[in-house]
């Protein structure tokens, strides 16, 4: 079995392994030519060893259903790696820096003097209706003026071979304990192809996370207890919250163990009684996170934490608010964010993105409705989504009509031809779509993972790689040399 | 620093595997004795539904102790929160919480009792098939007591594991004894009875101690011995007295013991000075009584001290 012949369908596509001649590329010599002496059975076997690989480390990601509680699903994993040369990698990790770098001071402007508004780069009016813009938190400082500190950018590459940012994730991003898993099952099912790359590791993530979240720290000089806050079993994350906890060594705690006393600090109960919690790895979305200053109805939060932040008696990562630079909009103005605060030129491209709030763009977009992608400002997820090839007359019509009544709530987008990865289908290999999520922690360094965690829709043709629907993960590899 | 959350479900999940267990090892021997007893003697099976103390709830829909109402009362009924199915149901629950924290293989284990109570729930009701669940009951409840033993870091959480357990087995313990007299005191003192010894026997089996009682007893099966053997031994693992003081160890390495532990050492204290042969059967009722609620004492102390408090109003 070879994958390297004409027969493996490129449809035009840029795919990361394979180029339009057939050819390996060649970072992926090795791997293919190691692949190409596979039998099919040889193939079905390395499959049931991934399965069996990742059932015993107990891999999952969980659904929740009303009638059956919630399941835990076996992660969809597929053993072919996508690699990417360090060369390339050195780049996109530079951009990915600057980028995450301009959003922290961009977050830290809007809740203090707002100089980018004032100075007209980005809209007021931009702000004054995002979802995500906290009033409560404008003067806030958190230390260093981070509030971002971790961060999970989505990457893409077109047909051309550029790769985009596609979003930035400011709030709770996940994933990168699959990141973590990958690496470890395929260390396991094809320790050989280990032999003959030389793989950047990934592993230290959960320190450099937990050295981040404990230099956050309001009390110096102490072993700050740091704690992972879950919404609990049911959330379809949970498997990463306990592997984050249990790798960094923290508690994994919930709302209701949470206390804030009459002192303002922040306090877990333990069964030797109060404990005095230092930094907060929160996994709760802004909303649910305090009752008193957000959703009074939230269950999962804890009274009086906003007014433990304010007063610097805990740290929050992320801090409340930094998603107001996540917003779909706000993304078409990181170009000029980022020439605004470090005077540079943004090194790692944004997708072209129509605004249309902007009277040009609106046209275009109102007249190219057909062929591009319109997202809402604030949904994440796919949610609200259009995809114009896809559309039928009716939702084109509604979507005009959406865009018309609320133009700041909307951004269209060229659709994109994602970049492809061989992929193992049942006992041959076949194109699959991909894209790609770093994660860039900032403190006092900025690290980037080394890679990602490479989504890959599993079905043919489909541009869906969230796990929910269909989508499945692979390991990433940057490599030294070819 | 174990958290209260964590603490509790750690000891409600070890409680309700116990119960789970207690109840399957009831039904069972009961089973056997209806079998060696002759009828007019039989004690039926109205003692099962009071040794779990849940006959008030039982008269609200039936009338009649007969073996299939009781039986599915005991074992499948969801809305008896005594019953086998709603207390693995219940100790399914807590591991679900903390399923991070305890083994995998422990977290696998009750889920996969959790199903068999209830995939083969027609097996309990048959008279064929019941020995058989329940003993598979018994068997998975005690693999996974010792696959928590043998695979959990013996620290603070597992401290809270075995408290529960040794809690609810001094529970169960101390319910077979209180109901088993009532229904046999009376004949001991009316005549000696040839059945007296099989019954008091099935008490013994139930809680798996005839051999046990056997090696530390060396006595013939009386009522007096029996119960000393239950109440008092400090080396029979589901005698009051032993699981007492598994409690007790465990609370000493735990932080601010102080309220919890004087309790114990009470009960322990008056446990061990009583001399149940001496007493009547309103006087041994009675015994078991302050001992009961000596636990339940233990049991708030316990929880007063280590466990969430529950959240202030929220005005």
């Amino acid at each position: 079995m070879s994958i390297t012949r004409r027969d493996y369908p490129h449809q035009g596509l840029y795919d990361e392994l394979i180029d339009r001649g057939g050819r390996a590329r060649p970072v992926a010599k090795p791997l293919l030519d190691h692949f190409a002496s596979y039998s099919d059975d040889e193939l079905k076997q390395l499959i049931s060893r991934t399965e069996l690989a990742i059932r015993e480390m107990g891999i999952s990601f969980t659904v929740y259903s009303q009638e059956n509680g919630s399941i835990d699903r076996a992660w969809p994993f597929d053993p072919l790696p996508r690699i990417i040369a360090k060369s390339e990698w050195d780049q996109i990790e530079a951009g990915l820096k600057q980028r995450v770098q301009a959003l922290n001071l961009f977050i830290d402007d809007l809740y203090h003097d707002q100089h980018i508004l004032k100075d007209k780069v980005v809209p007021e009016e931009l702000i004054v209706a995002s979802a995500n813009f906290r009033s409560q938190c404008i003067g806030v400082n958190p230390p260093r003026g981070i509030w971002a500190h971790i961060c999970g950018s989505d990457l893409v590459r077109d047909a051309e071979g550029t790769m985009y940012v596609l979003e930035d994730n400011l709030r709770v991003p996940s994933g990168v304990s699959y990141m973590l898993e990958n690496r470890h099952v395929l260390k396991r099912v094809l320790p050989e192809l280990f032999e003959s790359y030389a793989i950047q590791p990934v592993d230290n993530y959960c320190s450099q996370l937990f050295d981040t979240l404990a230099a956050l720290s309001p009390r110096a000089g102490d072993f700050p207890e740091v704690v992972v806050l879950t919404p609990g079993v049911f959330n379809s994350a949970y498997f990463e919250h306990a592997y984050l906890a249990q790798q960094m060594g923290c508690e994994l705690v919930e709302g209701r163990d949470l206390v804030v006393d009459s002192d303002d600090c922040v306090y877990m109960q333990t069964i030797a009684g109060p404990q005095r919690i230092d930094v907060i790895y929160r996994r709760i979305d802004d909303m649910f996170m305090d009752p008193e200053v957000f959703r009074a109805d939230s269950m999962l939060g804890v009274p009086g934490l906003m007014r433990a932040w304010k007063a610097g008696n805990v740290a929050l990562a992320n801090a409340p608010g930094a998603g107001v630079a996540d917003d779909k909009v706000i993304y078409a103005y990181v170009p000029e964010i980022i020439r605004y605060y470090l005077d540079q030129d943004i090194q790692l491209p944004n997708v072209p993105t129509y605004v249309c709030l902007r009277d040009d763009d609106r046209a275009y977009v109102l007249e190219h409705l057909a062929e591009l992608v319109v997202k809402p400002a604030n949904e994440s997820g796919g949610y609200g989504m259009m995809i114009g090839p896809h559309a039928s007359k009716k939702e084109l019509t509604e979507f005009a009509t959406l865009i018309g009544k609320n133009p700041r709530n909307y951004i269209a987008q060229p659709t994109l031809n994602l970049s492809t990865v061989p992929t193992v289908i049942d006992t041959h290999i076949e194109p699959r779509h991909v894209d790609l999520r770093p994660f860039i922690l900032s403190g006092e360094d900025t690290q980037v993972t080394m890679g990602g965690l490479t989504r890959v829709a599993l079905r043919a043709g489909s541009l869906v790689v969230n796990s929910s629907q269909g989508g499945g993960s692979k390991d990433t590899w940057i490599v030294e040399g070819a | 620093m174990l958290l209260s959350r964590v603490a509790e479900n750690l000891y409600w999940m070890a409680r309700y595997i116990e119960r789970a267990e207690g109840l399957a090892r009831l039904i069972n021997v009961n089973t056997n004795l209806l079998l060696d007893l002759p009828k007019g003697l039989a004690p039926g099976w109205r003692p099962l539904v009071e040794i779990t103390g849940s006959e008030a709830l039982y008269l609200e829909r039936h009338e009649e102790f007969d073996e299939q109402r009781v039986l599915r009362f005991l074992v499948v009924n969801q809305s008896n929160p005594g019953s086998l199915q709603s207390t693995v149901q219940a100790a399914r629950e807590n591991a679900r919480t903390i399923r991070d924290i305890i083994p995998r293989e422990a977290w696998q284990q009750i889920n996969s009792l959790y199903y068999f109570t209830r995939d083969e729930q027609q097996a309990a009701l048959s008279k064929r098939g019941r020995f058989q669940y329940l003993a598979e009951v018994i068997n998975r409840a005690q693999t996974l007591t010792g696959t928590l033993a043998g695979t959990m870091n013996h620290d603070a959480g597992y401290t809270f594991v075995k408290m529960g357990r040794n809690l609810e087995r001094a529970d169960v313990t101390s319910r077979f004894i209180d109901v088993r007299s009532a229904a046999l005191i009376e004949e001991e003192l009316q005549q000696a009875n040839s059945f007296d010894a099989i019954q008091w026997m099935s008490v013994l089996k139930s809680l798996s101690g005839y051999q046990m009682y056997r090696q530390s007893m060396q006595a013939r099966i009386r009522r007096s011995a029996v119960q000393r053997f239950l109440l008092q031994s400090t080396e029979f693992p589901r005698a009051v007295a032993h699981c007492i003081g598994e409690v007790q160890a465990s609370l000493r390495s735990l932080p601010r013991n102080r309220k919890p532990l004087l309790l114990i050492n009470e009960t322990q204290r008056n446990l061990q000075g009583a001399d149940p042969a001496a007493m009547g059967q309103a006087e041994l009722h009675q015994f078991i009584d302050q001992l009961q609620f000596a636990l339940a004492q233990i049991n708030n102390a316990i929880a007063d001290r280590y466990f969430p408090k529950p959240a202030p109003p929220n005005n």
